[in-house]
């Protein structure tokens, strides 16, 4: 019988499977080309159905919002925004990491404070922050403490849990060789367990970035007279549809900026986890 | 003379599942110094607990371990463990690695100029001695895994320890690295004069190795048998095929076979075979 050769399978000259192989290599330029589409084809289709006279209140054209953010920029002080913003995002989430890191560590390091703390966290980041408002601006008042405290509440029992987790991970091989050499408990903390999980801790600071940052509206509800998610907010009062889209592409942007210098910190920080030879 | 380590009357029952588990029962055990010893049985027989709490790292549910004739209590620098694999740092280098415990209080508490020398002369001859010039900068991710096990004992041997726990540091070579490890430990036994404890479930690696071989069987785990390998102290690759390297691989087998519990799978799978064959009879 004469071999079927229609699906005949060659290793070597096989097509490439773009979106069927699993987990097959794909080439950098092909992995840029499709990145750059992702957001060509969703802008160039919205540039259509803006353009084919779709009502402005409902969807305003890609160009309106460059020159809302334009004017924004020129005559409402869009930089003051920015930075009112990134300032309450930032502060409540380096106060979050200043203190979740050192619990996550003793959580993810001793049994005892795990059996203390953590189900009391997972009980609490259950409880949703925009449910904390009321309570925030009994305890803490109305000035910028409380924005900031909402962040806060949204990004740090996460926090504290993606740390502790971060800390288990670190191979008990490693402490216990460690160990073995004679180093103390503050020695396997300090030598080996910090710098085992420092590459998690950074990916978990990234990602917690990113959440905080989906609390800043929230936190702008609270008294607040500036700031982009405030802008968002006063916006929707006046029906200002292209300014709603501008503010939340201005945070989508800043989010990915941050996301992105995150990632190179992470290249630079940790070359022996990426290096290949 | 008195042993170097003193295994004595050693239980140790494991609590925390829905019953108790023995996990070993009654041990004794005399270990000389600069003794190679090895230990084999089937799974469960307690030969990695039996090693984990000689280290120090597990605790015992009665009986006394001495080193040196001091009931010993934790870990210390006088015994150095070598793990299966996950033991390295892979943010340090290679030279880093080995030279991990030099910055640990221990070894910085009352040191001088001298031993600093001493320590990075030592750090060189362990790196010559493993092979591992080349790679000295690497970091340990890029290194083979016969290449990360010869950094595993490097820094192992930095402090000089006078004992080395092994749990079975080559399971997951390739014969032929192991093969090149073994001659390569049993050079570092000649050379430092440790005595070494050496877990595996490789029987002729343990003869190769062992002059004593320390048989544990399951459930309770426990010691079964200590044979003695009667082969010269200098051992090379051919004695694996010697007869009595053989004979003694045989009796080994057996015991462990005898020991390890699974010989009711057997019946049952034996059981399995002639249900099959009245199915073809009834078709």
């Amino acid at each position: 019988m004469k071999p079927d050769t229609s699906t005949h399978f060659d290793p070597i000259n096989r097509p490439p499977r773009l979106f069927l192989g699993v987990r097959t290599p794909i080439k950098k330029g092909t992995y840029w080309f499709l990145a750059v589409a992702s957001f060509l084809l969703p802008l160039l289709a919205w540039f259509a159905i803006a353009a084919s006279g779709a009502d402005k209140v409902f969807l305003p054209a890609p160009q309106d919002i460059i020159t809302r953010i334009a004017t924004w920029w020129h005559e409402d002080n869009l930089a003051a925004d920015i930075g009112i913003s990134l300032y309450r995002v930032v502060a409540a989430w380096a106060l979050s990491a200043l203190f979740a890191i050192p619990l996550g560590l003793m959580i993810g390091t001793f049994r005892g404070v795990q059996a203390l703390c953590e189900p009391l966290t997972d009980f609490i980041r259950y409880m949703p922050a925009v449910a904390f408002i009321p309570l925030v601006m009994l305890w803490v008042g109305i000035d910028e403490s409380a924005r900031i405290a909402i962040i806060f509440i949204g990004t740090f029992f996460q926090m504290v849990l993606m740390v502790a987790e971060d800390v288990r991970r670190v191979p008990m091989t490693q402490i216990e060789a460690a160990q073995t050499m004679g180093a103390s408990r503050g020695e396997i903390i300090d030598k080996v367990i910090l710098p085992s999980a420092k590459p998690a801790l950074l990916d978990t600071l990234r990602i917690t970035m990113g959440w905080a940052w989906t609390y800043l509206v929230v936190a702008e509800l609270v008294a607040a007279n500036s700031g982009l998610g405030y802008a968002i907010l006063k916006a929707q009062r006046f029906l200002q549809t292209d300014k709603i889209f501008a503010g939340i592409m201005l945070i989508g942007l800043i989010g990915f900026v941050i996301d992105q210098a995150f990632r190179l910190l992470h290249r630079k920080a940790f070359p022996w986890l990426h290096s290949r030879s | 003379m008195p042993a170097k380590i003193s295994v004595r009357g050693v239980n140790k029952v494991f609590a925390t599942g829905a019953q108790p588990v023995q996990a070993l029962k009654d041990a004794h055990l005399d270990i000389a110094a600069n003794e190679f010893v090895t230990f084999v049985g089937a799974s469960g027989c307690g030969k990695s607990t039996l090693l984990r709490m000689i280290a120090g790292l597990e605790t015992r549910t009665s009986g006394a371990i001495m080193v040196d004739g001091r009931t010993m209590t934790g870990p210390g620098i006088d015994r150095a463990m070598i793990f299966q694999h996950y033991s390295l740092y892979p943010w340090l280098t290679v030279r880093e690695n080995i030279r991990f415990c030099r910055q640990l209080k221990v070894h910085t508490d009352n040191r001088t100029a001298a031993d600093v020398e001493a320590a990075s002369g030592r750090a060189d001859a362990l790196i010559q001695l493993m092979g591992l010039s080349h790679a000295e900068q690497a970091y340990t991710h890029q290194l083979s895994g016969g290449m990360q096990q010869r950094v595993a004992i490097a820094r192992a041997l930095m402090s000089r320890p006078e004992i080395l726990l092994m749990d079975e540091p080559f399971g997951a070579l390739d014969a032929q690295t192991r093969e090149v490890m073994h001659d390569l430990i049993r050079h570092v036994h000649r050379i430092e004069g440790s005595t070494i404890l050496f877990v595996t479930h490789d029987v002729e690696e343990a003869i190769y190795l062992g002059q004593r071989i320390v048989l544990m069987a399951p459930q309770p785990g426990r010691i079964d048998t200590i044979y003695q390998v009667p082969l010269p102290k200098e051992r090379h690759q051919d004695m694996k095929l010697a007869p009595e390297f053989l004979a003694l691989k045989k009796v080994i087998l057996e015991r462990i076979r005898e020991t390890s519990g699974i010989k009711t799978d057997l019946q049952q799978l034996e059981k399995l075979s002639s249900l099959a064959s009245i199915d073809k009879v009834q078709a």
